[in-house]
């Protein structure tokens, strides 16, 4: 192959990289561009508005409680991502460190309830937690989250533990060390990488869950960012500018934590891709 | 797996009993979580698939009847199905082309490859209800940016969400967008897990860039290929939340998925009974599914080893 000819075809792979990604990130600007409108260019194909309309922002952000659904929003991510990182890291080292009679077909168990639609256990949760008086808590959100209730969280822990050297803890409880004081002291500083990586899947979890709290939230005041702006959007549909404002307040968590731990976000995508 | 302790020594029985107490203490939060949150309603959900149950009067047995209702009288339920598997046949070969496509496009180590990489995976951190809006406004006939940037071309764009010829059609295309960089990077993974040597080798004997894929890139990326395949089917079966929120299943019931099918069954209607028996079906479905597939696998899979 010539030199030239290389060039053309390195120029050739950058250039349609970019493109695409281009591509990629014009809904993101047409939604900024929208949201910064003055009402009266919302419906004109220009990119950069006359003037910028901060207003659209302030109007969407006192017309719904945004601050409001965004602390129920947080308060319930915060406690779900606690809530799997306690108990699914004590499963994994149970799965993982433990000797057991029935562990490996509880582990079987474990894995086939990964493959369970959604829909299965919808109805009958929702009678349950109906008859615990639990509708339009955040019990039916939160409580789950403290009996793993997203066993993928378990396995991805897991598959991280068996990796971590056996010596450590030998060497502990040669020392007399309990399992829970390994599991306190050893297994769980070592195991930071999983646990970032549970955590920030958990966030993005809860965070845009949807389904959950549409079915189990009543109260407008309890409502999550997603359900809130959904809500919003019913009331306001050709009120694009605010729309876009209100996504965008609700996006850039999302965006900033997403910046923040690209590496363990990618890096735990791939593995648990390419291990099944 | 280690070997099993011994058993004649006292001390080792207790020491043995001790850890067999301190490994279900330890599973225990999950052992709970799978009995109330798991195997109770897969049992109870069986039990109101045969019942007229609507949350305030107690089930009634009916036997059969919602499982006959849905077959033979519902007047949506294979709606629903045909779309579902509509959505699941267009979306499955787009996302998996799609996706290896920019796998292959972005595996290679070039300057600013992070940045790129990190550009196609943002689509998938965003939430369903801002996506949907996002994209009621991209889709908007009249003002949307996609009809807009096909009039420059001299293309009259459909009406997208409001047609029944094409709302389908916007959903799989939105889902593409918003899924097809997370599905590139476990791609890419796996294209990075090929040995170097193989194309070197190639490249030696004369293979051309097809051939290349063809013969290495494609059987050696037949396990991730396969599993995003599964992936793909169940989350198509599954597809909810866009429905719910940019068409609620309309024009003319041509966007009235499974799930959302089940979700106006169970509650709008509180017909728990018949949600139930649709939720079952479900299972049924993504089961026999997943079986075909994993059958199929066995020709087209390649393992390392020779054997799965």
């Amino acid at each position: 192959m010539t030199i030239a000819r290389r060039t053309a075809e390195y120029v050739a792979h950058q250039a349609t990289i970019w493109v695409g990604a281009l591509l990629l990130v014009i809904p993101f600007l047409w939604m900024i561009s929208t949201s910064l409108k003055p009402s009266a260019e919302i419906f004109s194909p220009t990119w950069l508005p006359s003037t910028i309309e901060w207003g659209n922002y302030t109007r969407a952000l006192t017309e719904i409680p945004v601050l409001l659904y965004a602390r129920n929003t947080v308060f319930i991510t915060i406690l779900c991502i606690v809530g799997y990182l306690v108990s699914g890291s004590m499963v994994a080292y149970a799965f993982s460190r433990l000797r057991w009679p029935g562990r490996d077909a509880w582990f079987l168990v474990m894995l086939s309830t990964m493959m369970l639609p959604p829909q299965v256990t919808i109805v009958p949760s929702f009678v349950i937690f109906r008859q615990l008086g639990w509708i339009n808590t955040y019990y039916p959100l939160i409580v789950p989250a403290f009996l793993s209730g997203w066993p993928f969280f378990i396995f991805l822990m897991r598959q991280f533990f068996l990796t971590i050297p056996q010596d450590l803890a030998e060497a502990a409880k040669i020392d007399g060390a309990s399992h829970f004081m390994v599991y306190r002291t050893i297994m769980l500083p070592l195991a930071k990488p999983a646990l970032a990586t549970v955590a920030i899947f958990a966030f993005f979890l809860h965070w845009n869950d949807f389904f959950g709290p549409l079915i189990y939230l009543t109260e407008d005041s309890k409502f999550t960012l997603a359900l809130g702006l959904m809500t919003f959007a019913a009331k306001h549909q050709n009120e694009w500018s605010q729309l876009m404002a209100v996504s965008i307040v609700m996006l850039l968590p999302s965006l900033v934590v997403f910046f923040l731990c690209q590496r363990y976000f990618v890096e735990g995508i791939a593995t648990t891709g390419s291990k099944g | 797996m280690a070997a099993h302790p011994s058993r004649a020594h006292g001390l080792a029985t207790w020491i043995n009993r001790r850890e067999w107490l301190v490994g279900y203490l330890f599973a225990s939060p999950w052992l709970l979580g799978f009995l109330i949150f798991s195997l109770v309603p897969i049992l109870l959900s069986f039990y109101y698939s045969f019942c007229k149950y609507d949350v305030l009067r107690p089930p009634m047995f009916v036997g059969l009847d919602n499982y006959r209702y849905l077959f033979m009288e519902s007047p949506r339920f294979l709606t629903a199905i045909a779309n579902t598997l509509y959505y699941t046949a267009v979306r499955l070969p787009l996302m998996m082309v799609g996706s290896l496509a920019l796998a292959m496009l972005l595996a290679r180590p070039m300057p600013g490859i992070g940045l790129a990489r990190t550009i196609y995976y943002m689509p998938s951190i965003v939430s369903g209800v801002a996506l949907s809006i996002i994209w009621l406004w991209m889709f908007n006939p009249q003002f949307g940016l996609i009809n807009r940037s096909l009039a420059i071309f001299g293309v009259p764009g459909p009406l997208w969400l409001e047609s029944p010829n094409w709302s389908k059609e916007a959903i799989i295309l939105m889902g593409i967008w918003s899924l097809g960089g997370g599905r590139m990077v476990v791609l890419i993974a796996g294209i990075n897990a090929i040995p170097n040597q193989l194309y070197e080798a190639a490249r030696v004997d004369g293979a051309n860039r097809w051939q290349q894929l063809r013969h290495i890139t494609l059987p050696q990326l037949s396990g991730p290929l396969f599993l995003l395949t599964i992936v793909e089917v169940i989350t198509s079966f599954q597809v909810f939340t866009e429905a719910y929120l940019m068409t609620r299943g309309g024009p003319l019931n041509s966007s009235l998925f499974y799930n959302l099918e089940l979700y106006f069954v169970a509650f709008q209607d509180y017909d728990m009974g018949l949600a139930s028996a649709m939720a079952w079906i479900l299972f049924a479905a993504t089961m026999i599914v997943t079986f075909l597939l994993f059958a199929a696998s066995r020709r087209l899979v390649y393992y390392e080893s020779g054997k799965p």
